[in-house]
């Protein structure tokens, strides 16, 4: 087991900048997710890591072992760490035994090591196939029991159930999930689904405009993001003003505790998840009574049923008092309003302060790179 | 524009580990470079012949009546045979792809067979039974029969290919079957029929032996005998220069033509098969004799005919011992040229994948510019360089072998393209996140995901190489015989007894290959989806 630690990566193309300073560290035994839009560049972030890209600046550090910047530069070979492409790429001239112990050095290679990896992976009974014979997610368990082989100190894991029916993919993310966990082996998953990051991960990093904006437990991350961006890229949100008073905050919706009491500032927003919203049917909107203890009042505009629960969007009798078109409250499905309900809505629980301006590092240039410095793809 | 952090000087050392993944790029390019100017080699030796007793002895040249009867003779064959090729390659492709014609996996073995006998031995059977065919329409037949496989052969593969719900749509949309095959399938499989037609007429213009045994008179036979019987090398290269034109322009017209109505499937979701027409009654009689007729006139006469003279032959004249010196030749001959193509095929197939510039795209496109010189030419270009500049090299076997080499080396780039389409860098990188050092993951992954279409390239340039007859008569040693040019000798001398076991033995040599070429390539083929 060890600790992973990527520092201020630079690395750019010859058209753009893809990486501006990417700072990670990737907690010894762990499973971290990072987690971004596609094209944000969180493939070649992989790639620095496993060696196959150089970047212009930076380093990567597994270990207490320099992979990366300093001046040193480990060949991928010589790196340790397992690497799992989105499609699997398994090697098509070789069977699925030949694939998984294609790391292995020769004697071990048609030993009982490479049996135990593929009943590891459940598998046991293809390990003669070649790999255009087997289906998607059996690819997927092959390529993981291939990286897994040569015992890496580090595996990543590129958007690996992707490719996978939405249906097979819970299925193998979950075997994965508890594989790794027995593992216990440095984990890097990168994705782009935040259902995925915060169900699998210990830790979910973001990576936003070529850096990381946010770092933290999967909890953390979704109670209090750094800004409304990333609030509503991990759920839907509800963005409120708010008064700060004694580690409270006043908002149309009544006075909630504040997360972080250490709040300066006099006011500024906050967020409140649809599913801290309550929802009472009432029997018809009277107007003026919208007293913070009792809640506010509107009308059902819209309503999402999705089984085990659903999303209502309730249009408040008076918008401008609350500052807010509307609102989205999470209830359970049985709960399901139609539209045109009269409701009354109050919040619970805590909230947590939005910076106002997105957190964003300035407009960052790397200093044009020497031509010698790009890889010409 | 404000720069986030200050910037350091990126160390050195950083340069120079990435050489390590540069070094190899160089070596290629320098293979990439040899190949495109081995390519250009001969074109420019044959532009300095005929250019070498000035312009106006050249323009001179070129404003004979010869060169006018040269390129009507070439115009209304071209003409008359891309046609019925076309007709022939279209309707024996429909019949066997999209109807339910009986014995159709015989008859797409039986349709593609001309293309393992060499033109010239097609020309040996007919005139062997009847000595008399002579001139326009026996060059037309002859030429016809050997070459429609070049049209049914990507015809059939596009037919099969079509997608079915555009027929279905266009007949939802009130069309008849006629007028859906007119409107919607032919637009289909265009660049098919095209792609075949170009290859029809670029082997019109580079078929030599053919037109000299039928008596035609074509550029080819012009210059071949301008310069072996005239000894003009510079009237011949002139003539060379017009072939070169024409072919040049039925690439350029095929692809202005192609460029238009590219086939592309519109949305996902999986092809149709397309149901078959069901032939009955008097179709499907047609169809049968259609079909029996073709098979009987292109395979059936010449190697029937082979078989006659063969068997014949032996009885009053064994083939003499020198035979087996011949094949030993043609052997030899084929297999370095096959090497050498292959080599130069690997650089050019690897730049055009992995490192696509201008320059690795311009090397690739030369490298397929030979399919559109005719071996004459090619060999007259080399001459016209060693003879004036390395007379040591002259008709050397070197020279034919690099002869060969250059002619043969599109196919050679076809398959080692695919090769390395097969072998993408993803699994070398992931071959070293395994352990591997880079050779190692050469050996264990590049190389043999590469060799099963090395091999196929090898096989395809020996084969061509084994039943070259142009430019082995041009290029070959003093007193070397192979078993092409020993075959001519017997053949114009009418001796078709003592030719037939030669040209028996050449389709041998073209037929085992290519059965256990299209053996590996179907295994390649069933392997190919990867997912």
């Amino acid at each position: 087991m060890s600790v992973l630690t990527v520092d201020g990566l630079w690395k750019g193309y010859e058209q753009s900048t893809v990486l501006r300073g990417v700072d990670l560290e990737v907690p010894a035994g762990s499973l971290t997710a990072v987690l971004g839009l596609s094209g944000c560049g969180k493939t070649t972030l992989l790639r620095v890591i496993a060696g196959f890209e150089r970047p212009q600046r930076g380093s990567v550090r597994l270990g207490g072992r320099v992979l990366e910047g300093e001046g040193a530069y480990v060949a991928p070979e010589q790196r340790g760490i397992g690497y799992v492409p989105q499609e699997g790429a398994l090697f098509p001239h070789l069977t699925v035994a030949g694939n998984v112990g294609f790391g292995l050095p020769r004697r071990e290679r048609r030993s009982a090591a490479v049996e135990e990896l593929l009943e590891m992976v459940g598998i046991a009974a293809l390990s003669e196939r070649m790999p255009h014979e087997l289906s998607g997610g059996e690819q997927q368990r092959v390529a993981l029991a291939r990286a897994l082989a040569p015992r890496p100190q580090a595996l990543l894991l590129d958007e690996p159930f992707s490719s996978l029916d939405a249906s097979l993919r819970t299925q193998v993310r979950e075997e994965v999930h508890g594989l790794l966990r027995a593992q216990q082996v440095t984990t890097v998953l990168v994705t782009h689904d935040q259902e995925e990051a915060l169900s699998l991960a210990d830790e979910v990093a973001v990576l936003r405009d070529g850096h990381i904006v946010q770092q933290g437990s999967p909890v953390e991350l979704y109670e209090q993001p750094v800004d409304e961006r990333l609030a509503s890229f991990l759920g839907a949100v509800n963005v409120l003003a708010a008064d700060f008073r004694d580690g409270q905050a006043e908002t149309a919706l009544g006075t909630l505790p504040l997360r972080d009491s250490s709040v300066t500032a006099s006011s500024g927003v906050v967020m409140v998840r649809p599913e801290q919203l309550e929802v009472q049917e009432v029997q018809e909107v009277l107007a003026g009574s919208d007293g913070s203890d009792d809640g506010i009042v509107g009308t059902v505009s819209e309503c999402r049923y999705y089984g085990h629960d659903a999303v209502l969007r309730i249009e408040p009798a008076l918008a401008a008092a609350v500052g807010t078109e509307w609102l989205l409250a999470r209830v359970q499905g049985e709960h399901a309003l139609a539209v045109g309900t009269s409701v009354s809505v109050r919040a619970h629980g805590a909230v947590s302060v939005l910076e106002s301006e997105p957190l964003a590092r300035p407009e960052a240039v790397v200093a044009s790179p020497s031509p010698q410095d790009i890889q010409h793809d | 524009m404000s720069t986030f952090a200050p910037y350091t000087p990126l160390p050195t050392r950083l340069g120079r580990a990435w050489s390590g993944r540069r070094r190899w790029p160089l070596v290629t390019i320098l293979g990439g470079l040899a190949a495109a100017a081995l390519v250009l080699l001969p074109l420019a030796f044959l532009l300095d012949q005929a250019f070498s007793a000035g312009i106006a002895e050249a323009k001179q040249l070129l404003l004979r009546h010869t060169v006018a009867v040269l390129l009507w003779n070439s115009l209304r064959l071209t003409i008359a045979c891309t046609a019925l090729c076309a007709l022939l390659g279209v309707g024996t492709a429909w019949l066997v792809e999209r109807t339910d014609v009986p014995l159709r996996r015989l008859w797409a073995v039986l349709l593609v067979l001309p293309l393992g006998v060499p033109d010239f031995v097609v020309g040996f059977g007919w005139i062997s039974i009847d000595p008399g065919l002579h001139g326009y329409l026996a060059a037309v037949m002859v030429m016809t029969l050997s070459l429609y496989p070049l049209v049914y052969l990507p015809v059939a593969g596009a037919l099969a290919s079509v997608d079915s719900a555009l027929e279905e749509a266009a007949r939802s949309l009130g069309l008849g079957p006629w007028r859906v095959f007119w409107r919607v399938t032919l637009r289909q499989i265009r660049p098919a029929v095209l792609g075949g037609c170009l290859l029809v007429t670029l082997g019109l213009l580079a078929e030599f032996g053919a037109f000299e045994i039928v008596q035609y008179q074509t550029f080819t036979v012009e210059i071949f005998t301008e310069f072996k019987l005239g000894f003009d090398a510079v009237g011949a290269c002139v003539l060379s220069l017009v072939l070169v034109v024409l072919s040049v322009a039925a690439l350029g017209g095929e692809l202005a033509l192609t460029g238009r109505g590219r086939a592309f499937r519109s949305g996902p979701g999986a092809r149709r098969i397309a149901s078959r027409v069901c032939l009955r009654g008097v179709r499907l009689l047609c169809g049968l004799a259609g079909l029996t007729a073709l098979a009987g006139l292109a395979i059936g006469v010449p190697l029937g005919s082979l078989v006659y003279w063969m068997l014949r032959g032996n009885s009053t004249t064994l083939p003499p011992s020198s035979i087996l010196a011949d094949a030993g030749h043609t052997a030899l001959f084929s297999a370095a040229a096959a090497a050498i193509a292959t080599l130069l095929a690997v650089p050019v197939s690897v730049l055009a994948s992995r490192h696509r510039n201008r320059l690795t795209i311009a090397i690739e496109r030369l490298a397929y510019l030979p399919m559109a010189l005719p071996g004459l030419v090619v060999a007259l270009g080399l001459v016209s360089f060693t003879v004036r500049y390395a007379f040591s090299l002259y008709q050397s076997s070197f020279e034919l072998i690099v002869c060969y080499a250059i002619l043969f080396l599109p196919l050679a780039v076809v398959g080692v393209r695919a090769a390395v389409a097969q072998a993408p860098p993803r699994l070398e990188e992931i071959g070293r996140s395994l352990g591997s050092r880079p050779v190692d993951v050469f050996r264990r992954i590049t190389l043999p995901l590469l060799a099963p279409g090395l091999l196929a390239a090898f096989a395809l340039v020996f084969i061509s190489s084994a039943t070259e007859l142009t430019a082995t008569l041009l290029l070959r040693p003093t007193g070397v015989d192979t078993l092409a040019t020993q075959f001519w000798t017997y053949t114009t001398n009418f001796a078709y007894g003592a030719a037939a076991p030669y040209a028996g033995l050449m389709v041998l040599i073209s037929a085992i290959p290519a059965y256990l070429l299209s053996r590996r390539m179907s295994g390649l083929a069933a392997r190919e989806p990867q997912r």
